[in-house]
């Protein structure tokens, strides 16, 4: 489907923040789920990126980085080109709350992993609490949106030039240290983040949903080369099968 | 409109386009974009007797106009397949070729006879470069390609394609072997053997470390393949690689080939295969045209 850009911004070195609009895809868009977008450029096939947020039931938000041919393609495109985006795709996470629900649920990201993040926590019933972590002050982003939407919202940089000094799981650590009652647990990042976030998760018998990247092709689950490894040996689609999946049924080492 | 039905090795197809074994699962993901039988055939992914896991991930790696892949037959077996997908399958007015892989000839003689007379043709898939064993190492030998041909011919209860590879030095004779071991039709070409490198972790893209080549960059390897196979062989020959569009598929045609088949380029466009159906049909009508197989291996050489 072509769908026109309708605001570009840069905000920061390499990261591109768009929205497009198509209301086809905006009113069954799920947080959690991407879009696949044919960049142009030298690249060849669609990059999934994922949807960061869903405005008026019109307009899809996404963020990403410039990482190779393809994203650099798309960072060139100018506001009122048409992009051609298949979507919204994969299943996304499952964020009805249950009445009976003690303690709250934790949304922990890490770097690009943050963006899909936001719509979710937007779309939350009770407001949730937010951990985020970043390389360095230059690489934060979102945080002020996050605060409108977080209950509480927590900061970590690998140099300590903004939050706390460390991994964002050593917030999620201390935080469970303190006694906090958790829920359920959400998670977008580096794949060493979440698999640190599932054990963390286990240990602590809490439900854990994790939204995992991979190298992808079609992006609709017909020729099966995102696949992840799950704790039953089984491999899964990364695109239809997830991208959300059960963190504690996922092996991160697989 | 012209008149694009062909016949396959007495199988008749209501127009010659089908699908690259591999790119199309079971056809449950693309027929949410089009239905099934606007197809000439569907070719299915490989089968095996038991489930395959297949290869760890990263399974795909971009390429100048093209992909690496080595998904590695990833496939949860015949019996699966029988009971949970052709049912559904069936619903659709359109042919369906079974593609068959094992590990050893007794694992693709079991494949035929597991599938028997449920299925329209069977593809023998002896060229995929992804797989440690069976695979491109039958189809890289001329006695191994008549013998795994004659051994499943002898068991398979429809037609049966045997898919080259194009890993070899002189493809004719991988087609004279298979005709010689009582194929009814061909198919080509599977996969280029390929690697690509990071050069920053300095390790293969691919978990696998190497992959099959496919999409538009392989199209001129194809394409001459197709014609070589045409001048050696009086097989029908379904010609595949690298098509995008009418135009790529109407080389192939030229160049020998009585179908085609759409894999990659499906990847990046749901609707190729359909697309490519239409632009066949254009170029047909307007040429003047009355039917596809007018134009079948009507290249004229220079000189």
């Amino acid at each position: 489907m072509l769908c026109e850009l309708i605001s570009k911004a840069q905000p920061s070195e390499g990261v591109f923040d768009y929205t497009i609009e198509c209301h086809q895809m905006a009113i069954k868009a799920k947080p959690g789920q991407f879009l696949h977008i044919l960049c142009g450029g030298d690249s060849y096939l669609r990059r999934p990126i994922s949807i960061c947020d869903v405005i008026d039931n019109r307009l899809i938000r996404f963020i990403f980085q410039v990482k190779g041919e393809g994203t650099k393609a798309l960072s060139r495109a100018k506001v009122g080109e048409r992009l051609d985006v298949l979507g919204p795709l994969g299943n996304g996470f499952d964020y009805q709350q249950k009445a009976e629900q003690e303690g709250d649920c934790v949304l922990i990201g890490g770097g690009i992993g943050i963006y899909p993040l936001l719509g979710l926590a937007r779309r939350m019933k009770d407001k949730p609490v937010v951990m985020l972590g970043f390389r360095n002050t230059d690489s934060m982003l979102l945080t002020g949106e996050f605060s409108v939407v977080a209950r509480s919202l927590y900061v970590s940089s690998d140099d300590g030039s903004v939050g706390v000094e460390g991994n964002v799981t050593d917030i999620l650590k201390h935080s469970l240290s303190m006694g906090s009652k958790i829920s359920k647990i959400y998670t977008c990042g580096p794949k060493p983040m979440m698999k640190a976030v599932a054990e963390i998760a286990r240990e602590n018998n809490i439900a854990c949903e994790a939204s995992l990247e991979e190298r992808m092709g079609c992006g609709v689950g017909a020729c099966v080369t995102c696949t992840c490894t799950m704790t039953d040996g089984s491999r899964k689609r990364v695109c239809k099968d997830g991208p959300v999946f059960n963190a504690l049924e996922v092996d991160f080492d697989g | 409109m012209a008149d694009l039905s062909v016949n396959i090795a007495g199988v008749e197809w209501k127009n010659p386009v089908t699908t690259g074994s591999g790119t199309f699962g079971f056809g449950r993901e693309y027929a949410e974009f089009f239905d099934l039988s606007n197809l000439g055939a569907v070719c299915l992914k490989a089968l095996s007797a038991k489930p395959r896991l297949g290869n760890r991930s990263p399974r795909i790696a971009e390429t100048e106009k093209g992909i690496l892949n080595s998904v590695g037959l990833q496939n949860p077996g015949a019996e699966y397949f029988i009971e949970n997908e052709l049912p559904w399958l069936r619903k659709f007015d359109v042919k369906l070729i079974a593609n068959l892989c094992g590990s050893t000839i007794d694992d693709y003689v079991e494949v035929a006879e597991i599938l028997g007379d449920k299925i329209d043709m069977f593809e023998l898939n002896i060229s995929c470069p992804n797989v440690k064993e069976g695979g491109m190492a039958f189809g890289t030998n001329t006695k191994m390609v008549e013998e795994i041909t004659s051994r499943v011919k002898s068991a398979a209860k429809a037609p049966l394609i045997v898919k080259l590879s194009p890993n070899v030095t002189d493809i004719t004779e991988m087609a004279r072997a298979a005709e010689a071991g009582g194929a009814d039709a061909l198919s080509l070409i599977n996969t280029l053997l390929g690697m690509k490198i990071d050069i920053h972790t300095k390790r293969p893209v691919l978990y696998n470390n190497m992959g099959g080549l496919s999409g538009p960059c392989v199209k001129p390897v194809a394409v001459r393949m197709v014609y070589q196979v045409r001048n050696a062989v009086k097989l029908p020959i379904i010609g595949m690689g690298g098509i995008t569009n009418g135009a790529d598929a109407i080389e192939f045609f030229l160049a020998g080939a009585d179908a085609v088949a759409v894999g990659t380029a499906g990847i990046v466009d749901p609707y190729a295969w359909i697309r490519v159906r239409n632009e066949i049909n254009e170029y047909l009508d307007k040429e003047g045209y009355k039917s596809i197989r007018d134009i079948v291996g009507k290249v004229e050489l220079n000189g």
